[in-house]
């Protein structure tokens, strides 16, 4: 039972970090989904994954992320995953779990493309793979788009915003 | 809250100001003048428009709107810090579009601020000048017409989006002469400061670098973040993007959709 626990916690980590990968010396805002603060299997990011339109940073699949390779008993331990080999290459996760519950996720192997290539793909910004935004839910103001034409226009979010407001 | 839509330039100007002044409906009123006469000189589907006579030799620069020196000046500009992936001769013809358009929004974002106003937002065609805020900015999903990719929020931001979407593969690589396609949508952030009118130029030639050199340029330069839709659907954005997200976050968003 625990062993199932373990796996599948290591499955959805595996899942995120194939969709955001992190690297340690990642600088900048927290990490979204990096170290969390014990959200179970994720259940703040574990949503996406039925998203009809998220980007295909999830091409790896969740098929392809890893298996617990250590299930040992007692309150923090870390469970690396398999090196899975992803289109961007080979990425290995470590999921540090207290009971069942994740605290901290970490990438320790990378792609080894080039760095500024790295750095830039690995940005925690899961948001921006969550599911396509529906505008009025989104409170937006307005949109930024390729260039309207005038009847492009018309069909348009920013139309539809520029009348609601009248 | 004051609203206009103005058509123009072969799109539509929106305007938004959230704190009207008693000069702010005058200053409305100067801007789709602006608007339009910036549309008559620079316009290059107009064969009369002075870049249209330029472009033919029949005027020369000093002969031109004063505004059209100082236009190509900055093309100039925005070529060298784009390593000539802008250029103000797409395609061969004389074409400052690239630049015009941002530049618009600009000026009339500089009216609305003449006229007292402090929170207001003007969008050329969804390239964006935003001044206070918090400004709440939906990013146009190239491939789903209604949707967004992603919400970003902030004040004082410039955002300018480059794409296929909605005509096609329009930008032309200025190195090979043909339409890029390395990318769906580009989509830059300007920091305070920074101005949509070199927003706007330099998300244009980011586009055309594709989305590699897109990205790696704009992580280099200042001031600048980026959100790129590859034509597979993929996203990748510079590591700083996320600083430019709203604070309310994805769970907030679905909860609202649901």
């Amino acid at each position: 039972m625990r062993r199932a626990v373990v796996t599948s916690a290591a499955t959805a980590a595996g899942v995120v970090l194939l969709l955001s990968l992190k690297p340690h010396e990642a600088a900048g805002p927290a990490p979204v989904i990096g170290s969390g603060s014990g959200s179970a299997t994720g259940s703040d990011v574990s949503a996406p994954s039925n998203a009809p339109s998220s980007g295909s940073q999830s091409a790896a699949g969740p098929s392809a992320a890893a298996a617990p390779s250590a299930s040992a008993a007692g309150a923090t331990r870390k469970v690396s995953g398999d090196t899975v080999n992803t289109r961007y290459g080979p990425v290995q996760v470590q999921v540090t779990l207290a009971g069942s519950r994740i605290t901290a996720v970490d990438v320790v192997k990378y792609p080894t493309s080039e760095r500024r290539d790295r750095e830039i793909n690995t940005a925690a910004l899961p948001v921006l793979n969550q599911e396509a935004i529906s505008a009025q839910s989104a409170g937006i103001d307005v949109v930024s788009g390729a260039t309207y034409t005038s009847d492009g226009y018309i069909r348009s979010l920013q139309s539809a915003l520029d009348r609601a407001k009248g | 809250m004051l609203r206009h839509a103005e058509p123009v330039m072969g799109t539509v100007f929106s305007i938004t100001v959230r704190d009207p002044t008693p000069r702010t409906p005058e200053a409305l009123e100067r801007i789709v003048e602006r608007l339009h006469r910036i549309d008559a000189v620079f316009s290059t589907y107009r064969p009369d428009s002075d870049i249209s006579r330029l472009d033919r030799g029949e005027l020369t620069p000093d002969d031109c709107d004063p505004d059209v020196p100082v236009v190509l000046a900055a093309c100039r500009a925005v070529a060298a810090e784009t390593d000539s992936w802008f250029t103000e001769r797409p395609g061969g013809r004389l074409d400052p579009s690239g630049w015009v358009k941002g530049w618009a929004v600009e000026e009339a974002a500089g009216l609305l601020r003449s006229s007292g106003a402090r929170h207001y937002c003007v969008s050329g065609g969804g390239d964006l000048q935003t001044s206070g805020g918090p400004w709440r900015i939906g990013i146009a999903d190239p491939w789903q017409p209604g949707l967004l990719a992603a919400v970003l929020a902030g004040h004082d931001l410039a955002v300018a989006t480059s794409g296929t979407a909605e005509r096609g593969a329009h930008v032309l690589d200025p190195r090979t002469g043909r339409p890029a396609t390395g990318l769906a949508s580009l989509t830059l952030v300007g920091a305070p400061g920074t101005g949509i009118a070199r927003t706007d130029a330099w998300a244009t030639a980011a586009f055309a670098m594709g989305p590699d050199r897109a990205l790696a340029w704009a992580t280099r330069r200042p001031g600048i973040e980026a959100l790129a839709v590859l034509p597979d659907g993929t996203k990748r954005w510079t590591p700083g993007l996320p600083g430019h997200l709203p604070a309310s976050g994805p769970a907030d968003w679905r909860s609202a959709v649901g």
